[in-house]
């Protein structure tokens, strides 16, 4: 995934879709002033430089997919792991919450059910159906929608053709209105995401970490 | 040496706690039941609503449950280590203070881990621990660990027992069938005697290794994350000092207590509590210098994450904890143990529980402030425990204390045999032992 910042406008309808497509429960602004909030994607402040040559901006943050990710090593039952996409994936029924994942992730993108999910009830009618319900007690996280990827294998095998790129895009890129995020194979050194990623502009968070994240940022810099 | 010569009358007083059950001892039971039911009922309550109850978010994922099973597993490290160092070290003044130390261990454990089973969000599933074990987990290590440091610190204080359950069972009482169950068929034969003591030695040996790698794993929970202030080398032998560190003060508490209730002055005297002192000033000493050694070497890095942690225990919002740390650990019992006038059954008391109080911090300011400073930056939540958390915690110092006292009604909490031998047997042999340490004393 690319996100470019420069073309980023804050808008967080990223952050609306990846709720609504991910069955992301709601907790309320009194819980959520705790630091119970749960987004699989979120805008968070990034300060670059010091005063008085000092940038502020949002970043949108999904789960970085590291290539080395050091939430994986650390769960006692296997239930973090890189699957044969390379997608960090997380199996919440198998999890049993001892958030030490979450602790060992230095980008704290995985996210903790303090409580049993819960929807108004006239949200329940339209969850999303692909997404399973996570149960209290339970580690989630970001998967860049794995369950559309499955669906559009589905789909091209039923056509009989091959999977294309542009047949599985998350939630997130789908929904930016200011075309600030890519999506595609960074192994495909055609792939625009691939060519982004060799910009000049491209960086990634923590990079100095070597846990060798698969989200690139691009910003023209100071 | 047949055991059956002795009388009851000797040693008479170390069989009352077994014989006769005061009034003082109901009460206290009542009271910490009455302790217990309430984290009970607090612990229901978070099972059923969600650890939300709880004062955890994120990114303060850690808090109190995880600190209790460092602290209590710290405290593990009294009886079973102290024990086989002094076993082993053939410290005379050891044979009336082994058992008592013992105890602490075996019970203890659970209560490190039952903290982390109720820290756990689906504590349904914990055998998936068995079933999908990743050993490249630290949390796995730790399992495996602290199931075999259980195992040896059971069979480590049940190898003593044995002679004792024996005397328990010819002497008549209560549960004759119990004891002699448990008792093996002993009949303190020669033979007997000499395999007890192979094993015993044996068990001593293998402990020590199991013991300093329970405390080096529950480090390396914090030290294999690449999280700030926890990725540290120092902190396997950091623990594994604050470990010994804690567990000698619980034991000095233990003691003192057993002492007053049980009349056992004359067991646990003075010199005990003055030769305890001197080790626990010992590791006062080695805990500042480890505690000085972390904290400088952070400070002259100098990196900025590392720095915004650093701050935030010493004038921060940790400041508290931190500097409370310090008083309990370092300031307070520091010149208590200094002193020969001070380092009496009391004096060592209060630094005991001085050192207890201030290892909990220590354990809680090492999880805490750096879950409190993630790498990248975040909505600000502070983290306070709630009154599940702290009901829990009572809960389990409560239990603690209850089943150590029901072990004192059940089995001698000062080993008989241990105490007799010493009488009879040890007084000639240090004898003979100083012989050969000196020079012109015509040994061979």
């Amino acid at each position: 995934m690319v996100i470019d910042l420069d073309r980023c406008s804050g808008c967080q309808a990223c952050v609306a879709a990846c709720q609504a497509e991910n069955n992301i429960a709601l907790i309320g602004p009194e819980e959520s002033a705790k630091g119970r909030t749960i987004h699989w994607i979120e805008l968070i402040p990034y300060i670059e430089g010091e005063y008085p040559h000092i940038k502020a901006r949002l970043l949108p943050r999904p789960c970085m997919h590291c290539d080395h990710p050091p939430c994986t090593t650390v769960c006692p039952v296997n239930a973090t792991y890189i699957n044969e996409e390379g997608l960090v994936a997380q199996i919440n029924h198998r999890c049993i919450g001892c958030r030490y994942c979450t602790t060992a992730c230095p980008y704290t993108v995985k996210y903790f059910n303090w409580y049993p999910p819960e929807w108004p009830k006239e949200m329940k009618g339209s969850l999303n159906r692909d997404v399973s319900i996570r149960t209290k007690g339970v580690v989630e996280k970001c998967t860049f929608c794995h369950h559309r990827l499955l669906r559009a294998r589905e789909k091209a095998k039923v056509e009989g053709r091959d999977l294309l790129p542009e047949d599985y895009i998350p939630a997130c890129v789908q929904a930016c209105p200011s075309g600030a995020m890519y999506f595609g194979d960074l192994n495909d050194p055609f792939s625009t995401v691939s060519r982004l990623s060799r910009e000049k502009r491209a960086f990634r968070l923590l990079e100095d970490l070597g846990t060798e994240p698969k989200v690139f940022y691009l910003s023209e810099g100071m | 040496m047949e055991e059956k010569h002795f009388n009851l009358e000797e040693d008479a007083i170390l069989f009352e706690p077994i014989r006769k059950t005061g009034k003082t001892f109901y009460i206290t039971l009542c009271i910490l039941v009455a302790i217990i039911l309430w984290g009970a009922y607090a612990y229901v309550n978070q099972y059923r609503q969600g650890l939300g109850i709880t004062g955890l978010a994120r990114p303060i994922f850690w808090g109190v449950y995880i600190t209790n099973f460092v602290f209590f597993i710290g405290i593990s490290h009294a009886g079973t280590l102290i024990s086989a160092i002094l076993r082993l070290a053939k410290a005379e003044w050891r044979r009336s203070i082994t058992r008592s130390a013992e105890v602490i261990t075996v019970l203890v454990l659970f209560f490190g881990v039952g903290n982390i089973l109720m820290d756990l969000g689906r504590p349904d599933r914990m055998f998936n621990i068995i079933q999908f074990a990743q050993f490249k987990s630290p949390l796995l290590w730790d399992v495996s660990s602290i199931s075999i440091y259980l195992t040896a610190s059971s069979v480590y204080l049940y190898l003593p027992l044995i002679p004792d359950i024996a005397l328990l069972r010819d002497h008549g009482g209560k549960w004759q069938w119990f004891y002699r169950i448990f008792a093996l068929g002993w009949q303190g034969t020669e033979r007997q005697h000499h395999l007890l003591e192979k094993g015993i030695a044996f068990m001593a040996i293998l402990v020590i290794p199991v013991a300093v790698s329970v405390h080096t794993v529950v480090s390396f929970v914090f030290a294999m994350t690449i999280q700030p202030m926890w990725h540290s080398a120092i902190f396997g032998p950091y623990f594994v000092a604050g470990a010994i560190f804690s567990g000698i003060a619980a034991l000095i508490v233990a003691m003192n207590l057993i002492r007053k209730v049980y009349h056992l002055e004359d067991y646990l005297r003075p010199v005990h509590f003055n030769n305890l002192g001197i080790l626990l000033l010992v590791m006062t000493l080695l805990w500042f210098y480890f505690t000085f050694t972390e904290y400088l070497t952070v400070y002259y890095g100098g990196e900025p994450l590392h720095m915004a942690i650093f701050w935030s225990k010493f004038t921060g919002r940790f400041a508290p904890y931190f500097w409370g740390m310090f008083l309990f650990c370092f300031i307070i019992p520091l010149p208590i143990l200094s002193f020969r006038k001070t380092r009496t059954p009391k004096g060592t008391l209060i630094a005991s529980l001085s050192v207890i109080i201030g290892m909990w911090l220590e354990r809680f300011v090492i999880v805490v402030p750096t879950l409190t400073n993630p790498r990248v930056p975040d909505e600000v939540v502070s983290y306070f425990p709630t009154w599940v958390e702290w009901s829990i915690l009572a809960g389990c110092i409560s239990f603690f204390i209850l089943l150590y006292m029901i072990f004192t009604k059940v089995f001698p909490i000062v080993s008989i045999w241990e105490v007799r031998e010493g009488r009879e047997k040890s007084m000639a042999e240090v004898r003979e032992r100083i012989r050969t340490y000196l020079p012109g004393i015509g040994v061979e």
